[in-house]
């Protein structure tokens, strides 16, 4: 995909810079991979190997089982939260998907009086860090009685002025003469929603779609303050505990980001396209 | 007449519906970003005013939260360390992810593989990512230090040590970012016409001038974006923290790892202060937007918009 224009070609590609460009790269990729490799390897370590030295990439008397069992006993309730992670991440993402397209469909192909106000006013709040307002956003769910309940996790994660943005953009890319002749035809905008501009969307939606699951699964600093109870704790609150109790050893620790992680690596493995799509998209397209 | 009332909706009866769809499709999304995100904005100025601990009600101090951060030693602390960490993740995240980019946008065997490679810690949670970098930092055992061993910095409590605490935070941090740096740098790099390597060629210039004066110059709008996201992004770092000092002090020994937001945090949430801990919010909610600013004011000196010039 990249070859389309002519940029630095074959022909002024010697090959001693494709050696040290090739060297670089793979230097630099094996230590990016090294923490993941770092992490499976001690996870399935028994407790004896954990600090013998020189460390040992590949365990003497592999322990993965033995380990993963012995999480559980630890921490009992860890599949509870990763249940909790995905039951969070599915609400969100789906809540988002049909505020948020309502939203960004109304923005797009509607006028109305203060439309451009109120869609400024929507994207002013992308400026605020979330830490700015993590107090009052804590007071107010504390003032709702939603504290430690699934509510406070999900609801206020179906509100997002970033999709509302980045489906907009999507949307505005849609030839306007496809939906005008549905509307011609008598279908309601909810009908043209639904039957048109969405299924032209698809990969728009996909790649928020990964960017909203990958945002809402590793999220940390909200669940820890609205619901750091044993029923509602999310996976990264659950890893944290572990990580906080010092008798923990590093096999367990490893064993349960693992557990944490591996949903998201599998998301990325088979949806990677979009996930790369959705930064770019992010980052770029304004 | 019912119409009449709606005439400013718009001139005729078909528009006037319209308006009204239009009105109704964002209704949902408005008022829950207005209600979870807006008020909260407004809220967050008035708790800053007040005095506010655990059950007592809010009593209004004016000013008082913001005097006492001028004293509040640990509130410099936090700063400083907020500063340093940005000056230890932004310029070392920005040279790598270009220079990747770089070698990435060209035409290489298993590319793809490699982007694969350096985006894959984008997708980790960094609380997950903070717990195994704090493995691989630990004394002696850890990866990192049995792998440092031999040119001596094998030894080193990184975690406690107030001296070297950021640097494991920092490395995380720069480990999590680099890839999604690099996606839009290669958006970037992609968007650059190729008739202008080629214009470059023709005129003799060499690699390392192609780079200069045409990669460098075409992609500063990007590395202007990339530089502004990590900024804000380096303001904020908190996951790191609470994570890697969990195990030993957390926030650090003597606060050597307290950042802006894991003080605010700690201040809200451990010591029940609401008002001061707002007042906190606040500031770093101010640093944050007038860094933006000062940075959207300062691209005119080394930022290139073709539109502009050409």
């Amino acid at each position: 995909m990249a070859d389309r224009s002519a940029r630095p070609s074959y022909r002024d590609f010697d090959w001693r810079i494709r050696l040290i460009t090739y060297a670089l790269l793979i230097l630099g990729a094996i230590v990016m991979l090294m923490p993941f490799a770092w992490m499976v390897s001690t996870a399935c370590k028994p407790p004896i190997e954990l600090n013998k030295l020189p460390v040992r990439w590949i365990p003497e008397n592999p322990a993965c089982v033995e380990n993963f069992n012995l999480l559980y006993d630890q921490s009992p309730r860890f599949n509870r939260y990763l249940l909790n992670s995905a039951l969070v991440t599915i609400g969100r993402t789906l809540g988002q998907l049909v505020t948020c397209s309502l939203a960004a469909y109304g923005f797009a192909r509607f006028s109305f009086p203060g439309r451009n106000i109120i869609f400024a006013l929507c994207l002013g709040l992308l400026m605020v860090p979330f830490q700015a307002i993590l107090i009052p956003e804590y007071l107010l769910i504390r003032e709702l009685g939603w504290l430690n309940s699934f509510r406070a996790l999900i609801v206020p994660g179906i509100f997002s002025a970033f999709a509302l943005f980045l489906l907009r953009q999507a949307f505005l890319q849609i030839p306007l003469e496809i939906e005008e002749a549905a509307t011609i035809d008598g279908a309601s905008p909810l009908r043209v929603l639904w039957h048109i501009t969405l299924p032209l969307s698809v990969p728009a939606l996909a790649a928020f779609g990964v960017i909203t699951v990958q945002a809402a699964w590793n999220d940390f600093l909200y669940p820890l303050v609205v619901a750091n109870a044993p029923d509602t704790r999310v996976v990264t609150i659950g890893i944290s505990l572990l990580q906080g109790e010092r008798r923990t050893p590093y096999n367990l620790l490893m064993m349960g980001s693992f557990l944490a992680t591996v949903p998201m690596l599998v998301l990325f493995m088979l949806l990677q396209r979009y996930f790369i799509e959705g930064i770019s998209m992010s980052g770029l397209k304004r | 007449m019912a119409s009449s009332r709606l005439n400013f909706l718009g001139p005729t009866p078909l528009s006037r519906r319209r308006a009204l769809w239009g009105m109704a499709l964002i209704a949902p999304n408005t008022l829950g970003l207005l209600f979870f995100f807006g008020i909260p904005v407004l809220i967050a100025f008035w708790t800053s005013f007040q005095q506010w601990n655990a059950l007592k009600p809010p009593v209004y101090i004016g000013l008082e939260n913001f005097e006492r951060l001028v004293d509040d030693q640990m509130f410099h602390t936090a700063l400083t360390n907020t500063l340093k960490l940005l000056g230890l993740t932004v310029p070392l995240e920005i040279v790598l992810a270009m220079g990747v980019a770089v070698l990435l946008n060209q035409p290489l065997a298993g590319r793809s593989l490699l982007r694969t490679a350096y985006f894959l810690p984008v997708v980790t949670s960094t609380v997950a990512a903070s717990i195994v970098w704090t493995g691989a930092f630990q004394q002696r055992y850890g990866i990192l230090s049995s792998l440092l061993e031999p040119v001596g910095l094998g030894d080193y409590k990184w975690l406690v040590d107030p001296g070297l605490v950021l640097i494991p935070i920092a490395a995380v941090t720069v480990w999590q970012r680099l890839g999604f740096d690099m996606v839009i740098f290669l958006a970037g790099l992609q968007s650059i016409p190729g008739v202008l390597y080629e214009a470059a060629t023709i005129d003799g210039a060499n690699r390392w001038q192609r780079f200069r004066h045409v990669t460098l110059p075409m992609l500063s709008p990007t590395t202007f974006l990339v530089m502004v996201l990590a900024v804000i992004n380096s303001f904020q770092i908190f996951d790191q923290v609470y994570v890697m000092t969990l195990r030993t002090v957390p926030g650090g020994v003597g606060g050597s790892a307290t950042t802006l937001a894991y003080y605010l945090y700690r201040r809200a949430f451990t010591d029940s202060e609401f008002g001061y801990a707002s007042a906190i919010a606040l500031v770093l909610f101010v640093i944050i937007l007038s860094v933006t600013v000062v940075q959207l004011a300062g691209q005119r000196m080394w930022v290139y918009y073709e539109a502009e010039k050409g």
